[in-house]
């Protein structure tokens, strides 16, 4: 390998940067633009020219009909944006209840599904487990197939006479119609505790035009099956993600540490964890950006109701555009949601890069440790 | 070593408390594995039991993996009563255009930037790049608008074109032509072959695994895809699996009722998917590991 790389150089390099106009990388800067030819028509024309069309779209009033690009559509200019966060009315109402909904969503989601694969990782990695690579197909499964097949399933699963309130039953609970309630969760605790109704301080005023008594609903009862099918359905993703960092804890350190005496739990606090530590951050961060996309099984299981609990911003501004026929302002929540996602992209981004110039260090540390020992 | 000989450990009541705990350690392993085993694959067989079954056995006894009595009814209907065979077919025909382009072109892609020099080609990954972080879920409308203002809305060509090239497939197969040799191919070069004949006839035959990779991958997210067939088509004519799927749930059928039928609609739309998962399984592992390394 090292020789054949090293004759290619020599073949490819050594006349320096003068040779590379003739001889067989002559006609290269034409041979290259035709071969990324088809990919920058195909992605300039379906991802960047509509991302600009549909910036000017979401500062107009277009309805659909006919083009949005005539001097016949009214331009609002910022209109559409303003209205989501400080004008009282009916879109910033929705937005923002897509919003909050969407933070409860994050909140839970990220969280259980990041505990969840770790804890399969480590179960499947175990080395004196047999039959761990079926399991491993096994939690993997749900991810691949269709998130629309699976909502199918989840909707019948979560019937009112479904399976899961059938094991419900089992242990004497009187499950929920799950996709007719609206209740909040937080809301359902605090009546536990004796608060059905909100108390004065909470019940008018609170930022954004929802009442503090809003902000603070909890998710619905409907919004907790979503949150249940998607985590059954992403764990098997992160799983294998955990599992390729989990191999990069080398054995002896694992070893040398249960020689130390150091018990299972403090094996994995101190060990384990800390080397999977950039895992660690990539499954969490990949899941917040994840989890502001949810779309698909909101249109399917429950298109925003019950009363809008479970409206996400990706799903309003498809029903806003779509179904009210207010383009400008369904393209204006998109924009918003891109920012969302976009800073959290820059944070995985600039983090991930700070972790591969940790490199050494890590590198450092896995020499030293079994020598130590 | 020595550490090991100075342990504690090796007095015969450590070590046989230790096989104690390594016994329960593997009980309790084999049991998480076994409950999160049923977790996962239970839905899957509530749902093909209950596709066999009768729409009251259904609605009474939904955990139950066996119909009582087995019938095909649910099925019969599938295709007699609602589009499926035509909902089939174009799925069919989308996935297999869509495959095909996204194979070729990002291959075609991936090898210029990996191993070609040209002006521009720096700015190109990095835009690449920068594409792949872009979120499907807030192209829905600017999609609409495009397919639109192109006159593409409610055709073939609208549910296919847009999908021919996808960055993250550009950027597995510029990893991959990266990990290759380049001496046989500049070997290739030097005896006189032109760019695009080295490409097809000495380089891609190598890239085998990457392409099956692209292949299954582009399989699978074509055939599950429902966002892109959302925002492209409207008439029921054109409408692909996932979208005529969830027309039966949240439209045409109503909800809460006929649930063999949806389940059985459900199952049919995961088989191909299912199918290729458990034939090529190394190849969608090695992509979620892959997806840890570029972040």
């Amino acid at each position: 390998m090292a020789t054949e790389t090293l004759t290619a150089e020599a073949t490819a390099g050594g006349g320096g940067p003068r040779r590379r106009r003739g001889g067989i990388r002559s006609n290269e800067n034409l041979a290259g633009w035709l071969f990324v030819a088809p990919v920058i028509v195909i992605l300039g024309l379906f991802l960047l020219l509509p991302i600009l069309m549909a910036l000017w779209v979401s500062l107009t009033d277009w309805n659909g009909q006919g083009s949005p690009f005539t001097g016949d559509v009214p331009f609002v200019g910022g209109h559409n944006y303003t209205q989501l966060f400080t004008e009282d009315g009916l879109a910033r109402r929705d937005f923002m209840t897509s919003i909050r909904n969407n933070i409860y969503y994050v909140a839970i989601v990220v969280p259980a599904q990041t505990v969840l694969a770790l804890g399969l990782a480590l179960v499947v990695n175990n080395r004196m487990l047999k039959g761990k690579s079926f399991f491993r197909s096994a939690f993997y499964f749900p991810s691949v197939t269709s998130s629309v097949a699976i909502s199918v399933v989840f909707l019948f699963l979560f019937a009112n006479s479904g399976a899961v309130n059938s094991l419900l039953g089992f242990v004497g609970i009187d499950g929920p119609e799950w996709f007719a309630d609206s209740r909040g969760v937080l809301h359902l605790l605090f009546g536990a505790v004796g608060v059905d109704s909100p108390p004065a301080a909470l019940a008018d005023g609170g930022p954004f035009g929802l009442t503090w008594w809003d902000w603070l609903a909890g998710p619905s009862v409907a919004m907790i099956s979503i949150i249940t099918l998607v985590v059954w359905t992403t764990s098997g993703t992160f799983m294998l993600m955990f599992l390729a960092g989990l191999q990069n804890v080398p054995v002896t350190l694992d070893e040398a540490s249960t020689l130390d005496g150091a018990s299972r739990w403090q094996r994995f606090r101190y060990v384990t964890l800390p080397m999977i530590r950039p895992t660690m951050f990539l499954v969490l961060t990949l899941g917040m950006i994840g989890s502001w996309q949810v779309f698909d099984q909101v249109y399917v299981m429950s298109q925003g109701d019950p009363a809008k609990t479970t409206l996400t911003p990706a799903y309003l501004s498809y029903r806003t555009a779509f179904r009210d026929f207010d383009y400008g302002s369904g393209a204006a929540i998109s924009f918003v949601l891109f920012l969302i996602i976009i800073v959290l992209t820059l944070i995985q981004r600039r983090a991930l890069a700070e972790r591969n110039t940790d490199r050494p260090r890590r590198g450092w540390r896995r020499r030293r440790v079994p020598e130590g020992s | 070593m020595a550490v090991l000989t100075d342990h504690p450990a090796a007095t015969p009541a450590r070590r046989h408390q230790r096989t104690a705990r390594t016994l329960a350690t593997r009980f309790l392993g084999y049991a998480t594995l076994v409950f999160f085993g049923l977790v996962f694959l239970y839905p899957f067989v509530i749902q093909i039991g209950n596709a066999l079954k009768t729409e009251p056995d259904a609605a009474a006894n939904p955990l139950s993996p066996f119909p009582d009595p087995l019938t095909l009814a649910g099925f019969e209907r599938i295709f007699a009563g609602t589009n499926f065979p035509l909902w089939l077919g174009n799925s069919l025909l989308v996935t297999v255009l869509v495959t095909i382009g996204r194979v070729f072109f990002d291959s075609l892609a991936g090898y210029a930037l990996a191993r070609l020099r040209f002006r521009g080609r720096g700015g190109l990954f990095a835009a690449v790049i920068a594409v792949m972080a872009v979120p499907g879920v807030v192209l829905l409308i600017p999609k609409f608008l495009v397919l639109n203002q192109l006159g593409l809305y409610n055709s073939y060509a609208g549910l296919v074109v847009p999908l021919l090239a996808d960055a993250a497939g550009v950027f597995i197969m510029k990893q991959f032509f990266e990990s290759i040799p380049v001496s046989v191919e500049e070997a290739a070069r030097i005896d006189g072959a032109s760019i695009f004949r080295t490409f097809w006839s000495v380089v891609l035959p190598m890239a085998k695994p990457a392409l099956i990779t692209l292949t299954i991958l582009s399989f699978q997210g074509s055939w599950n895809e429902f966002p892109h067939s959302l925002v492209s088509v409207q008439d029921p004519d054109l409408f692909t699996l996932p979208r005529g799927l969830a027309d039966l749930v949240s439209g045409s059928l109503g909800k809460g009722t006929q649930y063999p039928l949806k389940l059985g609609a459900a199952l049919l739309a995961t088989i191909p998917v299912a199918i290729i998962f458990v034939v090529f399984q190394r190849y969608f592992v090695r992509d979620a590991n892959d997806g840890s390394d570029k972040g």
